[in-house]
């Protein structure tokens, strides 16, 4: 990857059609690179989910006519929230391939262009029109089906076996589980305050997510991602051509993508594909992945891992960007990228290892620095203009491994100190479609 | 012809589209953008094509899941499907047990457009015993405060089905029982 661009994220963007916001984030890469022209792009990937918020069939033909560049190969790239993190791939294996030399990767969501509550119908109709979204298909209501047993199997059954009255015992840890996901979000939200491209920055503390409108219980709206208007491009090269265009090209070294059942009743009750370091004997009673965990992302990291060398995920990556349309998914993936094992994401948080050192918490986070998650305020914080938002987590990265943080975002608190390998990781549908790529500085410093 | 009135919040724009179809949104650039109300509906000629019993099955009182028929898998899924995910044999229909457990659950306090006038509603997925996958349903009669993993709930049909899957759903269980599926 030798450049990337954003656009601003934001809940309407009525001055610009996906075209021209495409456009923008385009020129912002070009920018960086001067020496790479377009007549250098040998062809693009496109990528946008819904073709109901575009009303516009075949979209992507009209960003590759509006980039000008026609008459060169392109196509448009779908796969649910994970559409941007396979928008990347897709690039990556044109160019992995020999087809290309340089690929533009570009991705785009309008969202407002319909009432909130009308754009969460779209979404849902991304589950199963015959057995699920019938019944009030609402993908903040999967979300919390999966957390609620999640909670279930790792602090009702863990922390608070002592309990004997179940609804009690299970109350208790639906509140203790909350209050750790409060924790990720005041660590997203707060974050971003450093990241003038994050749609919506701010301070809060665990009180503010906890009191926040109970969207579907156990998850709060601060706890929850939004709708954005957004666009964001990645160029990427072979390696011969990345030397000519920058002098701090950033290596793809992985590359992965893990699927799951469209609909969470047929998830397997099976076992743990291990990452390095686990052994069958850790998840001896635990049925994998049910609804509590996202098998496609675990699947997804374990080939990226294995293609990149990556033994010890949470001390060989510097950061991690990864999909956190729910608090309750960036707990759950921690678990799924091996970051920490099964059950242990919520004394994860507590130890605080996905925070930073650079931010001022409002809670201890002693282990702070030890495995960086969405430095950038994530998805929670940044908005999600699903085609963009997986372009968007590649664009960050690639800022951070060439230490270019304070360039591009005006402040340097978010800065990875000597940031040599990264990951981002983008999901789709409840988890039925979860891509892992490994990013890594490609040159000296 | 009137030019349309000039808004400088998006929500005023909104509210406006509602009204009269047309306004203009001014940024803090002052860059006029024409704004326009466009409805779009679409109604669908939609087969249940291979998971039609279930479908019809509801409408007659009767939960309809399937079971692999391949000998050494026989894996039954409670939600149907017409091959087996597991080994790719195909599957035959057979009658789920009316009572359930519920497997996890929420509240939904929002949703989405279609269902907002629903709100509150709750959702549940259910495990049957002998069945290796669950089925997603909503769940009436209990509260927030009364639903728990676990809980025992039963199935009820809607006397006049629409032949969707709202046409059953499930509601606490007094005996609490869970049965077999039929056969075994």
């Amino acid at each position: 990857m030798v450049s990337g661009g954003v656009t601003k994220f934001a809940k309407a963007h009525p001055a610009m059609d996906f075209r021209l916001m495409v456009k923008r984030a385009y020129d912002a890469a070009l920018r960086d690179v001067p020496s790479l022209t377009p007549d250098r792009i040998d062809g693009s990937r496109i990528s946008y989910f819904s073709d109901h918020f575009s009303r516009q069939l075949k979209a992507a033909s009209m960003v590759q006519d509006y980039l000008g560049l026609n008459p060169k190969g392109s196509v448009r790239i779908e796969w649910g929230g994970a559409t941007g993190g396979e928008c990347f791939q897709a690039a990556y294996e044109a160019v992995a391939s020999g087809r290309m030399e340089v690929c533009l990767a570009a991705g785009y969501e309008t969202m407002s262009r319909v009432a909130t509550w009308k754009g969460n119908e779209f979404i849902a109709l991304a589950s199963d029109t015959n057995f699920d979204f019938p019944l009030g298909g609402f993908y903040t209501g999967y979300y919390a089906l999966m957390v609620v047993r999640h909670i279930y199997e790792y602090i009702r059954l863990k922390k608070f076996a002592h309990i004997k009255d179940e609804r009690e015992a299970q109350r208790l840890a639906i509140a203790e589980g909350s209050r750790v996901m409060s924790l990720v979000s005041v660590k997203n939200h707060l974050n971003a305050l450093h990241n003038p491209y994050a749609q919506y920055p701010k301070r809060l503390s665990v009180e503010d997510v906890l009191r926040s409108e109970m969207i579907s219980y156990p998850i709060t709206r601060e706890q929850i991602c939004t709708m954005s208007d957004g666009a964001a491009v990645a160029i990427l090269c072979s390696e011969a051509r990345a030397k000519e265009f920058t002098d701090r090209p950033v290596r793809v070294t992985g590359v992965g993508c893990g699927t799951d059942t469209m609909r969470l009743a047929d998830r397997p009750f099976g076992k743990v594909p291990l990452m390095p370091g686990e052994r069958a004997s850790d998840y001896e009673e635990l049925p994998y992945p049910g609804v509590h965990s996202f098998r496609a992302g675990r699947s997804a990291g374990l080939e990226a891992y294995r293609m990149a060398g990556i033994t010890r995920p949470n001390q060989e990556l510097d950061f991690i960007e990864l999909h956190d349309a729910y608090a309750s998914s960036e707990i759950q993936t921690y678990e799924d990228l091996g970051l920490c094992k099964y059950g242990e994401g919520y004394d994860f948080v507590e130890r605080g290892d996905p925070f930073l050192t650079n931010v001022d918490y409002p809670f201890p986070t002693p282990n702070a620095g030890a495995t960086p998650v969405n430095p950038s305020g994530g998805l929670i914080a940044c908005g999600h203009p699903v085609g963009a938002t997986g372009l968007m987590q590649a664009v960050f990265a690639h800022w951070q491994l060439q230490g270019r943080i304070k360039k591009h975002f005006g402040d340097g608190t978010l800065q990875i100190k000597d940031a040599k390998r990264g990951a981002i990781h983008s999901h789709a549908g409840t988890g039925s479609s979860v891509t892992v790529s490994i990013l890594e500085r490609g040159f000296r410093p | 012809m009137k030019r349309p009135r000039v808004f400088e919040k998006f929500r005023d724009v909104q509210a406006e589209l509602e009204r009269s179809g047309r306004a203009i949104f001014r940024d803090a650039k002052g860059v006029e953008s024409l704004v326009i109300r466009y409805p779009y509906s679409i109604t669908y000629i939609h087969s249940y094509a291979e998971d039609s019993p279930f479908f019809l099955g509801l409408a007659e009182g009767r939960l309809m899941g399937s079971r692999c028929t391949k000998k050494g898998c026989r894996f039954v899924y409670a939600t149907p499907r017409g091959h087996c995910m597991v080994c790719g044999g195909a599957t035959q229909w057979l009658e789920m047990p009316k009572v359930g457990r519920v497997h996890s659950w929420t509240t939904c306090h929002y949703g989405s457009e279609a269902f907002l006038k629903e709100t509150p509603y709750n959702l549940a997925l259910i495990e049957f015993d002998g069945a290796g996958s669950l089925l997603l349903v909503r769940l009436k009669q209990a509260t927030e405060q009364e639903i728990y993993v676990g809980m025992p709930v039963e199935a009820r049909f809607d006397p006049e089905p629409t032949f969707s899957v709202t046409d059953v759903w499930f509601v606490p269980s007094p005996s609490g029982n869970a049965q077999r599926p039929v056969p075994p």
